[in-house]
C-alpha cells in the first residue's frame, strides 16, 4: 500500500518508509517525513504506518459511512469541504480547561455561514480558521490529485476520527478509528453553461439530502470515546488548534485511476506522534 | 416517574430542556434573517454560552419564546412549534415549515442528566444549525427583501402541519434521551412552493397564476438587513411591539401548478380577505399555447408559471389590490382569460365608473355598458405582451377577455353587457378617463387590417346559442378560431371596435388605426413592383449587350479612375 505522508503539526514530523513501490498503476513515489519528537529522531520501521492503518481499519467499533456525490471540477473543493465541515461541526467541542479535581470547562464554539460560489448551497462551519486552513489544504490536494489523476475523475476522501492509545515501549502508539466518513467523489464533465447551471442547483440539493444523512448518523448517539482526563486528553482530542478542540482526526484520499487499480495516496494529518517513540 | 431522578438533576434537566428550546427557536429564527450568520469561538468559556454554543440571543425572539412557552417546558402532547412562514408584499403568505420540538414519553432512566444529555442537547443544536441551512425555505429567506418577507410565528402545544399544503416532508434533526422523555426536534417543511390556499381549497386543482411585476405605487417596507428586526411576528409591521402569537395571518392565495403549457385547467376562485371561504367559482379547460396561466380575481396577486419560475424569484411585486399581468421586460407572451366572480364585486373595474364598482359579469344589463362587447385577442405568436393596467387608484382592475366563457349558464344577452377591454401595459390613468365608451385599446397598432364591422362579427351579435367555451377558446386561441367570420387567418386578433390609444383624429382624416395599417409595413420598392418589375427586366436583359458595349469603349476611363483610386 503506497503512503504519501504530509508532515503537519506543531514539531511533530512523520517518518515512513522510503521505499517506492513499484507496481502497475501505482504513480506516487513515497515521500517520507521526519518524525520527531524532543530531540531524538529515529526512522521507524518500513510499513509501519501501513501497519498501524490496516490495523485501525480492521478495529472493532469502528463505524464506517459512505456517502457518494457527483461534482463539477470546480465544485469538488466547495462540496468536499461542505461535508467536512459539517462532520467537523459536530465532532469538536471548545476547548478543555482543566481545573483542579479533575473538572474541566469548555469553551465556546462558534459558528458562521458559508457560501458556495459554484453551488447552490451555504453550510454551516466551526469559526476555527486554523481548521478550516488544515481542511482546506487536504481537500486541495485530493482535488489536485483528481485532476491530475486522468480522466475518469473517481476519488474518495476519507475522515476518520481515532483515539490513540499508548503502548508501552517499545511498542508505539497505535491510532483506533471509531468513526470513518467516506466521500467517493465522481467528477463530470458538462459541455455548456446550461448544464453547468443545472448542475449547480442539482448539486445542492444533493448536498442538502449529504447533510440530512450526516446529520442522521450523529444523532443516533453511538459511541463517542469517553471524555478523558486531564492527561488523556491528547489521545482522544486535537489540542494543537487554539479556538476549538475536534476529535483526533485524519484526512486521507485515494485516486482510482483510469486502468482501475486503486492507487492509494494518503496523505495523513498527524497532530501528535503515533509511530515514533 | 421521576423517583429516580434527584432534584438537582431534575432541577438541570428542567433548565436544560428550557433553554434548549430557547436556543433552539434563536437558531431557527436567525437561520431565516437572510443573513449569514457568525459567531466567534471562544476558548476561554464565558459561562453564558448555553451548550458551548455560541447563540446570539435576540431579545425579541427569547421574548416570544417565552410568551409561547409561558413557564411551561415542552412535554407530552405539548411541543414547542416554530412557524416560518413568506407573506409576499401583496400580503399573500404561505407557509413554510414548521419546526417541532416535541416531547415523548420513552424515557431513559440511565442516562446522567448533567453530563450525557447536556452534550447531545449541544450536540443536537449543531445539528440543528446545520439542517436549517439546508431546507429549502433557507434560501428562499437569503433572498427576502422588497418583495417577500419571512414570517416566524411560535406556540405552544399540537402541532398544526396542515398548512403545509400537500407532500410535506419531514426531516429529523435529531432525538436525544432523557430520564423524563425523549426530546424530538423535527422540521416539516413544504416542498409544493404553489400557493395553496390553506381553508377549502384542498380539493380544488391548483390554479396557476402571474406574477406582476410592474412599478407599483406603494413600496412595501422592506426589511433592511441593518434593522435587527428583520424578522416579524405574524401580522405585526414593526418590531417594536409583541403582538400577540395567535395567528392572524391573512389567507389569500392563489395557487398554480407546473402543468404543461399545452393545456392549463383554470379554476376561477374568489379568494377574500376577511369573508368566509373562498368559493370555486368556475373551472375551465383551455387549451393554450404559450404561457398557462389563470388568475384569481380579489385581493390576489399572480404569480407566473413560467418554466422557470421558483418562488424565489424576484418577480413578486404589490400589486395594490389590482389585477395585472405580465410585465414588459419579461417578454413573455400572456394571455388572459378572465374569469369572473359573479358574487365578488370587485373583480371587474368599468371603465368610466368611478369608485370601482364594477359591473358584475354574471348579472345582464348593466345599464352603462348595454352593447358593448368588445373581444381582444392577443397571440403569444407575435411576442407582444399584453398587461393590464394598473390604474392607479386602488381598485381593482380586471382585464377580461371575455367575460361570458365559462359560464355555463351566461344567457345570451350576456354576452352583450360584457366588455372586454384591454388597457395598455403601465397605463397609469385614472379609471374616469377611459369611459366605456371610448375605450382606449392598446396596441391597436397591432390590430388587422381589416377588421370586422361589428355587425358581422359573431362576437359582437353572438349566434343565438353561444357557445359558452369558444368565446374563451377564441381569446386564447392565436388562430381565428374567436368565431370571427371572416376567418383572418394571417392576422391574429380581430379587433371588433378598437379605440387606438391616444388617438385623436381631429388632424387626419383618418384614425390612427387606419393609418398604422396602411403605413404598416413599408412601400414596395419599385424595382420589385410586379407591373414595372416583368417589363424593366426584360428591357435590361436586352439593354445588356449595348450596356457593355459602351462600357468597354469607356474602359480607360475607367481604369484612370481605378488608377486615382489606389
Amino acid at each position: 500500500m503506497g503512503m504519501r505522508c504530509l508532515a503537519e503539526g506543531r514539531g511533530a514530523y512523520c517518518q515512513e518508509a522510503q521505499r517506492p513501490i513499484i507496481e502497475p498503476g501505482l504513480s506516487r513515489a513515497f515521500r517520507s517525513a521526519v518524525w520527531r519528537r524532543g530531540s531524538s529522531a529515529l526512522p521507524s520501521p518500513a510499513g509501519k504506518a501501513g501497519r498501524a492503518c490496516l490495523q485501525a481499519q480492521a478495529a472493532m467499533n469502528c463505524r464506517s459511512e459512505v456517502l457518494e456525490v457527483s461534482v463539477e471540477g470546480r465544485q469538488i473543493e466547495e462540496a468536499m469541504l461542505a461535508v467536512l465541515h459539517t462532520i467537523l461541526l459536530h465532532r469538536s467541542t471548545g476547548k478543555f480547561h482543566y481545573k483542579k479535581e479533575g473538572t474541566y470547562s469548555i469553551g465556546t464554539v462558534g459558528t458562521q455561514d458559508v457560501d458556495c460560489d459554484f453551488i447552490d448551497f451555504t453550510y454551516a462551519r466551526v469559526s476555527s480558521e486554523e481548521l478550516d486552513r488544515a481542511l482546506r489544504k487536504a481537500v486541495g490536494e485530493f482535488k489536485d490529485a483528481l485532476r491530475n489523476s486522468g480522466s475518469e475523475g473517481v476519488g474518495q476522501i476519507c475522515l476518520e476520527f481515532y483515539q490513540k492509545k499508548k503502548s508501552r515501549w517499545p511498542f508505539s502508539d497505535e491510532c483506533i478509528p471509531w468513526e470513518v466518513w467516506t466521500i467517493k467523489v465522481n467528477v463530470v464533465n458538462l459541455a455548456n453553461e446550461q448544464e453547468r447551471q443545472i448542475c449547480r442547483e442539482k448539486v445542492g440539493e444533493k448536498l442538502c439530502e449529504k447533510l440530512i444523512n450526516i446529520v442522521e448518523v450523529m444523532n443516533r448517539h453511538e459511541y463517542l470515546p469517553k471524555m478523558p482526563t486531564q492527561s488523556e486528553v491528547d489521545n482522544v482530542f486535537d489540542t494543537g488548534l487554539k479556538d476549538v478542540q475536534p476529535y483526533l482526526y485524519k484526512v486521507s484520499y485515494q485516486i482510482t485511476d483510469s486502468l482501475g487499480s486503486s492507487v492509494t495516496t494518503t496523505m495523513r494529518r498527524l497532530i501528535k506522534d503515533t509511530l515514533a517513540l | 416517574m421521576d423517583t429516580d431522578l434527584s432534584s438537582q438533576d431534575r432541577k438541570d434537566l428542567d433548565k436544560f430542556i428550557k433553554f434548549f428550546a430557547l436556543k433552539t427557536v434563536q437558531v431557527i429564527v436567525q437561520a431565516r434573517l437572510g443573513e449569514k450568520i457568525c459567531t466567534r469561538s471562544s476558548s476561554s468559556p464565558t459561562g453564558s454560552d448555553w451548550f458551548n454554543l455560541a447563540i446570539k440571543d435576540i431579545p425579541e425572539v427569547t421574548h416570544e419564546a417565552k410568551k409561547a412557552l409561558s413557564g411551561q417546558l415542552p412535554a407530552v402532547g405539548r411541543s414547542m412549534c416554530v412557524e416560518i412562514s413568506l407573506k409576499t408584499s401583496e400580503g399573500d403568505s404561505m407557509e413554510l415549515e414548521i419546526w417541532c420540538l416535541e416531547m415523548n414519553e420513552k424515557c431513559d432512566k440511565e442516562i446522567k442528566v448533567s453530563y450525557t444529555v447536556y452534550n447531545r442537547l449541544s450536540l443536537l443544536l449543531k445539528s440543528l444549525l446545520a439542517i436549517t441551512r439546508v431546507t429549502p425555505a433557507y434560501r428562499l429567506s437569503r433572498k427576502q427583501g422588497h418583495e417577500y418577507v419571512i414570517l416566524y410565528r411560535i406556540y405552544f402545544g399540537e402541532v398544526q402541519l396542515s398548512g403545509l399544503g400537500e407532500g410535506f416532508q419531514t426531516v429529523r434533526v435529531g432525538t436525544v434521551g432523557t430520564p423524563l422523555g425523549t426530546i424530538t426536534l423535527s422540521c416539516a417543511y413544504r416542498i409544493n412552493l404553489a400557493f395553496m390556499s390553506t381553508r377549502q381549497f384542498e380539493r380544488t386543482p391548483p390554479i396557476m397564476g402571474i406574477i406582476i411585476d410592474h412599478f407599483v405605487d406603494r413600496p412595501y417596507p422592506s426589511s433592511s438587513p441593518m434593522h435587527p428586526c428583520n424578522y416579524r411576528t405574524t401580522g405585526e409591521d414593526n418590531g417594536a411591539t409583541y403582538p400577540s402569537v395567535e395567528d392572524s395571518q391573512e389567507v389569500c392565495t392563489t395557487s398554480f401548478s407546473t402543468s404543461p403549457p399545452s393545456q392549463c385547467v383554470f379554476t376561477v376562485t374568489k379568494a377574500h380577505f376577511q369573508t368566509p371561504p373562498p368559493v370555486v367559482m368556475d373551472t375551465l379547460k383551455v387549451p393554450m399555447m404559450g404561457l398557462a396561466f389563470s388568475h384569481q380575481v380579489g385581493c390576489s396577486s399572480f404569480l407566473l408559471l413560467h418554466p422557470l419560475f421558483a418562488l424565489s424569484s424576484s418577480r413578486l411585486s404589490y400589486q395594490p389590490a389590482a389585477l395585472g399581468v405580465g410585465s414588459a421586460d419579461m417578454g413573455y407572451p400572456v394571455i388572459f382569460a378572465g374569469g369572473l366572480n359573479a358574487a365578488h364585486p370587485h373583480q371587474l373595474i368599468v371603465p368610466g365608473k368611478e369608485g370601482g364598482v364594477p359591473p358584475v359579469p354574471s348579472q345582464p344589463a348593466h345599464g352603462t355598458q348595454a352593447d358593448h362587447e368588445r373581444m381582444v385577442m392577443c397571440t403569444p405568436l407575435d411576442g407582444a405582451l399584453y398587461s393590464a393596467a394598473t390604474p392607479s387608484s386602488s381598485e381593482d382592475t380586471e382585464t377580461v377577455s371575455n367575460s361570458s366563457e365559462g359560464k355555463s349558464a351566461s344567457p345570451h344577452d350576456l354576452l352583450e353587457t360584457i366588455f372586454v377591454r384591454k388597457v395598455g401595459a403601465f397605463v397609469n390613468k385614472p379609471i374616469n378617463q377611459v369611459t366605456m365608451a371610448s375605450l382606449d385599446i392598446p396596441f391597436a397598432m397591432f390590430a388587422p387590417k381589416n377588421v370586422e364591422l361589428e355587425d358581422n362579427d359573431p362576437m359582437v351579435n353572438p349566434p343565438d346559442s353561444p357557445d359558452a367555451e369558444s368565446p374563451l377558446q377564441g381569446s386564447l386561441h392565436s388562430e381565428g378560431s374567436s368565431g370571427s367570420s371572416a376567418g383572418n387567418t394571417h392576422d391574429d386578433f380581430v379587433m371588433v371596435d378598437f379605440k387606438p390609444a391616444f388617438s385623436k383624429d381631429d388632424i387626419l382624416p383618418m384614425d390612427l388605426g387606419t393609418f398604422y395599417r396602411e403605413f404598416q409595413n413599408p412601400p414596395q420598392l419599385s424595382s420589385l413592383s410586379i407591373d414595372i418589375g416583368a417589363q424593366s427586366m426584360a428591357e435590361d436583359l436586352d439593354s445588356l449587350p449595348e450596356k457593355l458595349a459602351v462600357h468597354e469603349k469607356n474602359v480607360k476611363e475607367f481604369d484612370a479612375f481605378v488608377e486615382t483610386l489606389q
